[in-house]
């Protein structure tokens, strides 16, 4: 059976060149950084090599402001809750959107908790922050916008310019949660005025574990981890030096094949999102029909539930996510489906293709062919079908 | 995350359909939470002669829906009010702690079906 892994939102092969290059700091360049000798040496060197490709990446200025953390949720509470506390005798205010991911929910719950005000933004129905709300929000007390680059789940990309531009007349700080984003589309964190920017390794054909945040030079934030004091203070703990290498290489190869990947991407998505919509009934397209992620198709069919689909596709050897309330640990439908406007029941009918490296036009092919068999097999059993629809 | 016997079931349902003109049906659960079901029943000498099942929703509530038609076909309605939901997770290899409430629905359709019938007799007199 054909195997066709379509989920690389939710966990991405390591590049077998990130592997190699990984190598060497297991098991022989094992030194600390922080370390005088020579050993300390190979490793602070490695690190900082690491730390100038990520740094390019993003088009930061100097490496100096790109930190190392272990991944996109620790970049995401180092960022806003960094930034909330440093900031907290200016104002108390944070504004986000309803359709972050769910980390950057749950800081922004944390934070209300410790008496922050936070403003959540709707987004419309194809997943846009709606800009004048969002500059509406803004008071004198805001002292944190955050807003992810694009939408792991819906796909949709923010107009992040703009917003940094709002950001930056108001003097507020602007974080981006770019762990979806990165490397699939260029981002400049000075022409779009970012000041903190999270980023994670796997979602780079990276290792797990590891993460970066970008911080703009002057932009005043705290540490949330207390220790010894390294990446100058704002993140104490022995850096993963393997991790460390296998991000900075992720980074690299991202930067140079970004443009022909996301091109070839983006054709392969549009192929999948076309050929359903023309050959299920009752199929329906969720977040933006351009202004998405190269590799992200989230569909939704009536009449039938997410997990199930998932079950089904995966016994022809497609793996896939879904928004639905059956696939959560809270048993609650997708926020980010909830926040574009659909109700529960359409919620759950959706799923979520997330293409990658390694998926060919034949791939797309054969979930074409299979897909509509589970759909209809799916509505059969479904009480909800109508009935002319069974037969 | 789901036993082979869940997978059996959610791939192979067994008595699936409608019944037209069944002596009872019941339904169960709501779109809204992601399970819905329905359960029709034809009941022969105060024995449930057949079952047929409709569902909406996950993995799990397909196959105990399934499970459950497997477990009462053919019993008498005092032995099919008995069925639990537990009897259908144990006779499916078990279910993940987190199904067992929202989407083990099968057994209270079934009893809800039966006493549809009971009341549609009564009526009848």
């Amino acid at each position: 059976m054909r195997k066709v892994y379509m989920d690389h939102g939710a966990g991405m092969p390591l590049d077998s060149k990130v592997f190699e290059a990984m190598k060497p700091y297991f098991r022989e360049n094992y030194g600390n950084p922080s370390s005088s000798h020579s050993f300390g040496n190979v490793a602070r060197n490695a690190m900082e090599s690491a730390r100038e490709k990520v740094a390019r990446l993003v088009a930061a200025e100097k490496p100096q402001e790109v930190i190392f953390t272990s991944g996109g949720t620790e970049s995401n509470n180092l960022a806003m809750k960094g930034a909330a506390y440093r900031n907290r005798k200016e104002g108390n205010h944070i504004i986000t959107t309803a359709i972050e991911h769910i980390s950057v929910i749950n800081i922004c719950k944390f934070l209300q908790k410790e008496g922050f005000k936070v403003t959540y933004v709707p987004v419309d129905k194809q997943g846009m922050v709606d800009l004048e709300k969002l500059e509406e929000a803004i008071n004198d007390k805001t002292v944190l916008i955050s807003v992810m680059y694009a939408n792991g789940e819906i796909g949709t990309i923010q107009p992040i310019s703009e917003i940094g531009k709002l950001a930056q007349e108001n003097k507020v700080i602007f974080h981006v949660d770019a762990v979806a984003a990165a490397g699939k589309v260029p981002i400049n964190v000075k022409e779009e005025n970012i000041d903190l920017l999270s980023l994670s390794s796997n979602d780079l054909y990276g290792p797990k574990g590891v993460g970066a945040l970008y911080i703009k030079a002057g932009t005043k934030i705290q540490p949330i981890i207390q220790g010894g004091g390294q990446e100058r203070g704002l993140r104490s703990g022995t850096e993963n030096i393997p991790g460390i290498v296998g991000m900075g290489k992720a980074a690299e190869i991202a930067k140079k094949e970004m443009e022909a990947e996301g091109k070839r991407l983006t054709a392969l998505r549009d192929k999948l999102i076309k050929g359903v919509l023309d050959k299920i009934d009752y199929s329906f397209l969720n977040g933006h029909p351009t202004k998405r992620l190269p590799n992200n198709a989230n569909l939704r069919f009536s009449y039938i539930e997410g997990e199930s689909l998932i079950l089904g596709l995966d016994m022809y050897g497609v793996q896939v996510s879904s928004g639905s309330a059956c696939t959560s640990k809270t048993l609650e439908p997708s926020h980010v489906l909830l926040a574009i406007g659909l109700a529960h029941e359409e919620a759950h009918g959706s799923l979520v293709f997330t293409l990658g490296k390694q998926n060919l036009e034949e791939d797309v092919d054969y979930v074409l062919e299979v897909l509509p068999d589970v759909v209809k097999r799916l509505r059969a059993l479904s009480p909800l079908t109508p009935k002319e629809m069974v037969r | 995350m789901y036993s082979e016997k869940v997978m059996d079931h959610f791939m192979h349902p067994r008595n699936v359909g409608e019944i037209p003109g069944a002596d009872g049906v019941g339904t169960v659960g709501n779109p809204v939470c992601g399970d819905l079901m329905t359960m029709y029943i034809k009941v022969k000498d105060k024995r449930l002669a057949d079952i047929k099942f409709k569902t909406f929703g996950c993995g799990a509530a397909i196959a105990t829906s399934s499970m459950t038609t497997e477990l009462a076909m053919g019993k008498t309605l005092e032995e099919a009010m008995k069925i639990t939901r537990a009897d259908v997770a144990k006779n499916l290899g078990g279910l993940p702690p987190i199904k067992m409430h929202c989407s083990n629905l099968a057994a209270d359709a079934l009893h809800e079906a039966i006493k549809d019938y009971q009341k549609k007799k009564e009526k009848k007199g």
